[in-house]
């Protein structure tokens, strides 16, 4: 059966098989190589697709909570959805989460995803406690944070082996709502000025219009917010909208992504003065409201290039990239400018100090050529490529953007000699 | 005290959503199965999620001898039973080995019948309670593929008919589940075509739903009561040539 992450993009020849106990793992590493493990299927290109890709969404199980603490520990294939489900009205929230609520713990340890507070309070690794990993070998042990194993893991796209659970460390809320302010910009400048002005939210991010003219480039909304204090954790369920079909490969055109972007911008309110007050849901998770919306990339799916520039060289490369963006003509219906914080120390994280720009680009004939040009302007300004969102960067730019790749490497070695762990990304980056 | 639901084969995938969502909704468990221990992990999530009692109860719907004893000890506090065992062969291998066939027999017929007597009588005595059959939609009408696994479901389902009736005036409700594929450990390695399989959380969700709207049968995911009607009606010298998959 043809296999696909969200990017539906690429489509592969491989099984996905339901893991629902250690013995069943233990079982699938002896028989299987070209195994990977799989969570939700969220991340975009080709990081989770293998021939076998063992899916830990049965093992969806909480194994204690400390209320008292906000301190989780439970199986890696429990959704965040879950989590926040059961946490928000007991009033705590997750300390990182990243722009979908519909993804594995494992997953985002082994993405290390972050958020709209990575400026603030880093990547999600920074909330685990300790982990609990399969090696290939069988063996489980136990990963605390900070050991080299730890720094391995987190990042380390599945490839150090398995992780069975994890445990996690809960932030305190008062409120399922968020004071939001929005702040609307006229160009890149304005955009970085408002960015560090505002630093000091603890949520930020902005929309940037990619298809702006030209003296407009880098024409923005920045929404910043914190958690409001008012007391209200009650939960309340609500509809969902749906894609029910892949869109015609023709309904997202320049024009059309054009409008939408102009509608956007203008129907959106400035308020810097008086926040509005919107549920987390809707400030965290925008697009889980409408199932499927990948679709609407049509049938040969999309890719997001997410990139990461040094902090004191951002501006001048997202300066060129927006250009040649603008040149192209290759219309992103989402672009997403985040500013983050200090870099951890694991291997393959892919958060740096600086800024990052994410973009949705449909799969079309000349794209991979597009973003390859891209890679050379990221890679020249010090910077890289997001792992979880990639299915086409090629090996030397990857080898050349990852500086602690060596000590991955080491690990991997040793745990997995014959890679019987690997994806079809970590294939084709020499993994 | 809150309200308990027991359920038998309850390590089947849609046992264990429907433990989910009876939790949530305050009911105590009984959970009744085979190697009952496996269910340790997932009975410590729903003590953590909700504020239930759970027992687990050593259950082989096979071994008829055991049934007595069993029930005697629960029935003042059960009321309502999910009966959710099942057993799905690989047909060829069930056409030649009589042992599989039996086997078949025994989950999903013979044992079910014995425990549901006990169960009814019960019910039938103290006026409430209900019985939620996990029947199928292979029990409508005998398929070439898998006609050994219909014959049991089609008389759980006439089982489950006559049932709901005779407890009709004694204010049990009976109701008839009848699922069409789905993606469990029970067909894993099946070729299952995805446009017509369902995951267990829907088809948990349905009979909920179904549950607390009294309903007699039904179907889920619902589309199965419109593919099953045109199945049961094409005629048998035409059904007998066809390849349905």
């Amino acid at each position: 059966m043809k296999t696909f992450s969200w990017g539906l993009y690429p489509k592969y020849n491989g099984k996905i098989i339901n893991i629902y106990s250690k013995n069943d793992l233990i079982k699938y590493f002896n028989t299987y190589s070209n195994v990977i493990p799989y969570g939700n299927g969220r991340s975009y290109g080709d990081s989770a697709i293998s021939d076998y890709m063992l899916a830990s969404k049965k093992m969806n199980y909480f194994i204690s909570f400390d209320e008292k603490n906000g301190i989780l520990k439970c199986q890696s294939g429990v959704l965040l959805s879950e989590i926040l489900d059961f946490i928000v009205p007991r009033g705590w929230f997750l300390s990182i989460t990243p722009g979908t609520k519909l993804i594995t713990i494992g997953g985002a340890i082994a993405s290390d995803v972050h958020g709209k507070n990575h400026h603030k309070e880093g990547c999600f690794s920074n909330s685990v406690i300790e982990l609990s990993l399969m090696l290939p070998n069988g063996d489980v042990i136990k990963v605390k944070n900070g050991d080299e194993m730890f720094l391995a893991t987190c990042g380390g796209m599945g490839l150090t082996g398995y992780i069975l659970d994890a445990t996690i460390k809960l932030k305190k809320i008062n409120s399922q709502f968020i004071n939001q302010y929005v702040i609307k910009n006229k160009n890149l400048l304005q955009t970085f000025e408002s960015f560090e002005k505002y630093a000091n939210f603890t949520y930020s991010v902005a929309w940037i219009d990619c298809l702006a003219d030209k003296k407009n480039l880098g024409k923005s909304i920045i929404m910043v917010g914190e958690f409001a204090n008012d007391f209200d954790l009650e939960y309340k369920e609500k509809k969902k909208l749906n894609v029910p079909f892949l869109f015609p490969d023709f309904a997202l055109n320049t024009y059309s992504v054009k409008l939408f972007n102009y509608m956007y911008y203008n129907v959106i309110e400035n308020s810097i003065d008086r926040p509005i007050k919107v549920h987390y849901d809707k400030f965290f998770y925008p697009l889980d409201s409408i199932n499927n919306w990948n679709r609407i990339y049509g049938k040969n799916g999309f890719t997001q290039y997410q990139f990461i520039i040094p902090k004191d060289k951002s501006f001048d490369a997202l300066s060129e990239i927006l250009y040649e963006i603008h040149i192209s003509g290759k219309g992103s219906f989402l672009s997403v400018l985040k500013l983050y914080g200090k870099e951890n120390n694991n291997y393959l994280s892919f958060p740096i100090e600086g800024y990052s720009l994410a973009l949705d680009f449909k799969i079309d004939n000349d794209i991979f050529d597009f973003l390859d040009k891209l890679d050379k302007i990221v890679l020249k300004y010090g910077g890289r490529i997001y792992l979880t969102k990639d299915a086409r960067l090629n090996k030397e730019t990857f080898y050349k953007a990852y500086q602690k790749l060596d000590y991955f490497l080491k690990i991997r070695n040793q745990v997995d000699p014959n890679k019987k762990i690997n994806s079809l990304q970590s294939r084709r980056l020499g993994l | 005290m809150n309200k308990s639901v027991l359920i038998l084969g309850a390590k089947s995938d849609i046992a264990k959503e429907l433990g989910k969502i009876f939790a949530k909704d305050g009911y105590d468990l009984y959970l009744a199965a085979r190697n009952v221990n496996e269910l340790d992990e997932y009975i410590t999530d729903l003590k953590i999620k909700n504020n239930i009692q759970i027992q687990k109860i050593e259950f082989d719907i096979t071994k008829i001898e055991t049934h007595t004893e069993i029930w005697e000890n629960i029935k003042e506090k059960i009321f309502g039973v999910i009966l959710a065992a099942g057993y799905l062969p690989n047909q060829k291998e069930a056409e030649k080995n009589w042992n599989i066939t039996l086997n078949t027999i025994n989950v999903n017929y013979t044992g079910a019948v014995s425990f549901l007597n006990l169960v009814a009588n019960s019910f039938e005595e103290r006026k409430s309670g209900f019985i939620i059959g996990i029947s199928s939609v292979a029990g409508d009408r005998g398929r070439k593929d898998n006609y050994i696994y219909g014959s049991t479901k089609a008389a759980l389902t006439a089982y489950l008919s006559g049932l709901r009736a005779r407890l009709f005036n004694s204010n049990v409700h009976v109701m008839t589940v009848k699922p069409g594929p789905v993606y469990t450990k029970m067909t894993e390695g099946l070729v299952l075509n995805p446009n017509i399989t369902a995951i267990p959380e829907k088809v948990a969700k349905d009979i909920y739903g179904a549950y607390l709207n009294k309903k007699d049968v039904i179907y889920t995911p619902a589309f199965w009561y419109i593919i099953m009607f045109i199945t049961k009606h094409i005629p048998e010298f035409i059904f007998k040539k066809m390849t349905i998959r």
